[in-house]
């Protein structure tokens, strides 16, 4: 069995309990697949070290005490108190655009930092079009007998067309870069819920 | 061997295992598969009960793109190994009179 098949068959067997323990159970084996795979074993091999999921349901049954799952069973989900909604609909006239301009904020700054991106790939298109269009030039000069033009047009062209190309690889690195960063973002905002869950 | 012996050892094995450095959940099982095998699970109910008795302190780091959870032992959970190691003293002490008496039968 895979990680994936793994978690989701383990996932679906503890169903009945708090959906905080369930993650939380949950994460701690995914970690531990992970740290074996990273160590060099496969990952059906992993999986079989932390035993069948049964063997590791029923262990984890055994030590959950018998009132929490009752507990979880009867309790009723949460409601927002009377006084919990009113205070949130009168709140809301100033909290929302708040959140609304905080969000549009981080978005723009998000899409200035893909507008430098594609500025580059704009630079690196145009000196290749540049690059292309000085060959025809050649010939325009070759045609009037002019050495000096002709030498022109292609040292251009070829200037034009090397700095296309090291642009280029730039280009695919600061894209690698800004995508890296988008995941390490996202992995500091996780980060940041999972501290508090921790105290 | 007696289960409430056991667990109490193996709450001193875990925090014996973070004692010197902060570690995670594979390492703890690592470096005590020499000693003792412990199963995920199990390490995972220690792990917690330790953690409610503020023995050791969780906290979450990124590692290769992911989060793994570090567990750093407090000032309670070093005197609890301190506590451990008197305790195992006096075993010891009773363990000799114990065998003396056997020996003495012979």
């Amino acid at each position: 069995m895979n990680k994936e098949g793994f978690v989701n068959e383990l996932k679906q067997k503890l169903s009945g309990l708090p959906a905080e323990d369930i993650e939380e159970r949950l994460s701690f084996y995914i970690e531990m697949i992970d740290d074996r795979v990273e160590d060099g074993m496969s990952e059906e091999e992993a999986v079989s070290e932390i035993g069948s999921v049964d063997s590791v349901v029923e262990q984890i049954m055994s030590e959950i005490p018998l009132t929490k799952l009752v507990k979880q069973k009867v309790k009723p989900k949460r409601k927002l108190k009377t006084w919990e909604i009113v205070l949130l609909a009168c709140g809301s006239p100033v909290w929302a655009p708040l959140l609304i301009a905080a969000a549009a904020v981080v978005f723009a700054l998000y899409i200035v930092l893909w507008a430098l991106v594609i500025c580059i790939y704009a630079v690196d298109l145009t000196c290749a079009a540049c690059a292309i269009a000085m060959i025809p030039m050649a010939f325009v000069y070759g045609k009037d007998g002019n050495a000096a033009g002709v030498l022109y047009s292609i040292s251009a062209a070829l200037l034009l067309a090397g700095l296309a190309i090291l642009l280029f690889f730039a280009s695919i690195a600061v894209t690698k870069a800004v995508i890296k960063l988008t995941g390490k973002a996202m992995l500091k905002l996780k980060t940041s819920f999972v501290g508090k869950e921790n105290r | 061997m007696d289960i409430q012996l056991k667990r109490g050892l193996l709450d001193v094995c875990v925090l014996a295992a973070i004692r010197n450095k902060d570690s995670y959940g594979y390492q703890i099982i690592k470096d005590m598969k020499p000693y003792l095998e412990l199963s995920e699970s199990t390490l995972y109910t220690i792990l917690k009960r330790l953690e409610a008795q503020a023995l050791l302190t969780v906290r979450s780091v990124e590692h290769e793109g992911r989060l793994r959870k570090y567990y750093h032992i407090t000032k309670s959970g070093i005197s609890r190994i301190e506590e451990f190691k008197t305790d195992w003293n006096e075993i010891l002490s009773i363990y000799n009179f114990i065998t003396r008496e056997e020996d003495g039968n012979e």
